[in-house]
Order: C-alpha cells, then structure tokens, then sequence
C-alpha cells in the first residue's frame, strides 16, 4: 500500500548563477524513513518532473549526512536547515526546497558559502602555534571553561544563522553569528588569548559586532544549539573593555 | 579608519539612546505630570523648566544634538535590517523590528511634536503653558496621533534598555537577558500609564 504514495516537492531551482530561478515540481513515490537527501537521490536517479516531463537532475551540496559538516544547508518549508537530518515523515507537504538566499546560488539548491570562511580568516579563528622551535605544552585549560568552549567549537560553518539574520543582507556587509562567535571560542583557549586584542580589535567596527541588532533568530535556529547570542553578549562586555583601554590608552602598549 | 568610525557610531548611538535622551525622556513626561494636579500646577512646573539657567545650552547638548545624532543614524539602521517574521516568529524577533517601526514613528511623532511646542513657542507663536496642550489634545485626530507617538516613544526608550544592556555587556547570559526583558515590560507599562494619563488630562480635564 505503501507503494502507491507519493510525495510532492517544490524546488527552487536554477541553471546558472547568473540566470533566475524557477520552482519545478516533483512527485516521487514515498519510502519509509526518507529524508530530504535521499528524496533527492530518488530525483537524481529518475529526473522526471510532476508533469511528466524529463529535466535535468536537481543539484545541491552535501558531505557528511550525519550533520557534522554543513554542506547540505537549505531552506526547507521556509526554515533553514541542514536536509540531511530533515525527515520526510516530519515535513508538511508539499515540501519545498530552496537554496539559502544569503549566500549566492552555484546551481539549484547549492550555494557558495565563501564569505563564512573569508570571514574565520578575517578574525584569525585559529591558535597561532608554527614557529622554528618546539613552544612546549600550552598552558592548561579549566575544564569548567573547555566545558562551554566545547559547545562553540561545533559550529561548522553551515550558514544557517546567518541566512537566519534579519541584519545579514544585501544592504549590510555585517559579518554574521558564527565568526563573532568563533572569536569568543579563540580567546576562551588559554594559547589562543594571547590574540584576543587583535581579533576583538578587527570586529570592532559596524561590519563587526556592531552590524548585531539583536534580534536573537541565530541562536533559535542553530542546529548545534551553540549560545550565539551569549557569544556575542560576552563580546559585547568584551569590546567595550577593549574600547575603554584603547581610548585612555593601554597600560599593556608602549 | 572607516571600521573604527562606525564602531564608534555605534556605541555613542546606543549610549545616547539611554544617557541623556532617555532620562530627558522621564524627566519630561514627569514634568508633564503635574497636569494632573491642574492647570496652575503644570504651568508652575513648565515655567521652573522654562527659567532653568542656561536652558538653550542644556536644550542644545542634552536634547537637540543627541537627539538629531541618535536619530538619523537610527534611520539608517533601521532600513538596513531586512524583516523575516514571516519565516522566524520569535518573541525576539518581533521586539528587533518593532525596535524599528517603534523608531520611525517616534521621530515622526517627535519632529511634530517639537515643531508643534518648542519652535512655535521660539518663535513667539504659541506660549508655554497648559491651554496650549489643552488645544491640541482636544481636538480628536491628534489626541490619537499623541496616543500612538508616545507609545511607541515609550517602548523604543523600554526596549532599547533591554538592548542597551545587550550592546554594553550588562546582561551577558540567556537569564539575565530574561530577568532585564520583564524588567523593560515594566518600564513600559509605568512610563505608558505616565504618558496617557497626562494626555488623557489635557484632552478631558478628568
């Protein structure tokens, strides 16, 4: 009986970066414990639209399937989230599928998420070890902090609280939750804070933490339940500490 | 450099909001009160603010210059944020866009407002005294636009406390960010019933 139910999508698709979108749809016979990316799969493996019709196979992004890496980040039923843990059994249907608007399309359903990574560069979220001889151990870490430190270090770029963001927009270049929040986790480590001036001082400006209205969608969204909008409070205090010593000039500077 | 301009923007935007337009905001609107106790007594207030020594430097860097700053770069904030309610109704998300309706219509309500009072009074137009509210809020259209205007001044001021105490690092964890949003209801419900019951005075005498 199962055989004969179908499931209905609606995707959002486009050819080409620079062409427009266009929804197709799709009605593809129903399977028990599907989700989104193994919906797809079944589009791939038979390419025919609701109308018949044969159409190029529905492209999108994916890596890990066990929502870890991010990749297969898109907007299902109008919320952003990864498709590999979206089940088909717990989507209202039709079920419609989108590419984040966020980020620029490559092709369908995948996006281009450069500018999260432009962005980790851009505030140094990593510990600066290399050198030419061996440092020895770092200082130790109280495990109360590693503790918390550990929630923020799950953030694997997936792009969702920024597609969540009413302030992450064409009209603002605002950097967005999840390096803001990178930054926090980089001056948590003990080797790490010997930056934290330098990465507080480069999201010091509107484009920085300031581009933060407060809106508070990041952290209700995040699939990795990591404190975004606590990261970004804390960086907050943290600025404003910074921006106290450099206006009175800093004990810590020549 | 550019970056650390609008850093600076930014916080003075936020510090301004709180220090010194919002406290101008409750020392007006208490002075405003004294219509309730009559005419005689809100004229007596209004003429002691009236005669304060130095009054146009205290007019121009405790109200005008804050207020112009806070508000044209709030209009800019306010149209660089783009609404998704309709995909992420969360309680939060609400208070960040009603921030900036709230924000818009305030100015709108304000600029009115100053024109209306301040500038005709300074240009010799209308005196300061309480017959002069008295004939505004009588007439229906702008006893509603009064209404409105000092509702929505009232949650912005209430609202941009919660946020003020975001931006500046007060309330760091998820509870306290809690415990401050039912405090910033609080402010609003007092300082509404402030706002309406003075103009309810001038419009009905009751």
């Amino acid at each position: 009986m199962s055989e004969n139910k179908t499931i209905t999508f609606i995707i959002t698709r486009q050819d080409h970066p620079d062409e427009s979108a266009y929804d197709e749809k799709f009605e593809i016979p129903y399977r028990e414990n599907m989700n989104v990316i193994s919906a797809l799969m079944e589009i791939r493996r038979n390419p025919v639209n609701a109308d018949g019709k044969t159409t190029t196979p529905v492209y999108w992004d994916m890596g890990c399937l066990e929502e870890v890496c991010g990749a297969c980040s898109m907007v299902i039923n109008g919320t952003p989230r990864q498709s590999c843990t979206a089940l088909v059994d717990q989507l209202e249907q039709p079920i419609r599928l989108a590419p984040m608007t966020t980020f620029p399309v490559t092709r369908d359903l995948a996006v281009d998420r450069s500018r999260m990574f432009d962005s980790l560069k851009k505030v140094k979220a990593w510990v600066p070890i290399d050198g030419t001889h061996d440092l020895g151990p770092g200082p130790k870490m109280p495990e109360s902090k590693r503790q918390w430190a550990y929630e923020l270090s799950k953030c694997m770029t997936c792009g969702v609280c920024l597609e969540a963001c009413p302030n992450v927009n064409s009209k603002t270049d605002f950097i967005g939750p999840a390096a803001l929040s990178q930054v926090r986790l980089f001056n948590s480590h003990p080797t790490g804070a010997m930056n934290k001036s330098e990465r507080l001082q480069t999201i010091m400006d509107a484009e920085g933490l300031m581009g933060c209205g407060n809106a508070q969608n990041c952290v209700q969204s995040c699939p990795k339940g990591i404190p975004l909008t606590t990261s970004i409070a804390a960086l907050y205090r943290d600025t404003a500490i910074e921006s106290f010593k450099s206006f009175f000039g800093s004990d810590s500077r020549v | 450099m550019a970056g650390t301009r609008g850093y600076v923007n930014r916080r003075l935007h936020s510090l301004l909001g709180v220090v010194p337009i919002g406290i101008f905001l409750l020392q007006h609107l208490t002075v405003n009160f004294f219509a309730t106790r009559g005419p005689e007594a809100f004229n007596a207030a209004a003429h002691f603010m009236e005669s304060l020594p130095y009054r146009y430097v205290l007019e121009i860097f405790i109200i005008f210059l804050p207020l112009l700053f806070h508000s044209i770069y709030g209009v800019y904030i306010a149209f660089t944020a783009k609404s998704n309610l309709s995909n992420f109704g969360y309680f939060r998300n609400w208070m960040f866009m009603l921030q900036r309706i709230t924000g818009i219509l305030t100015l709108i309500f304000v600029a009115w407002h100053v024109w209306e009072t301040r500038i005709a009074i300074g240009f010799g137009w209308a005196e300061l005294n309480y017959s002069l509210m008295e004939g505004i809020l009588t007439e229906p259209f702008f006893f509603w636009f009064y209404i409105v205007g000092v509702i929505s001044t009232t949650f912005h001021f209430a609202n941009g406390l919660w946020s003020f105490c975001v931006s500046w690092g007060i309330t760091v964890s998820p509870r306290s960010q809690l415990v401050m949003t039912y405090a910033s209801i609080v402010v609003f419900v007092a300082i509404s019933y402030i706002g309406v019951r003075t103009l309810i005075q001038f419009a009905y005498g009751i």
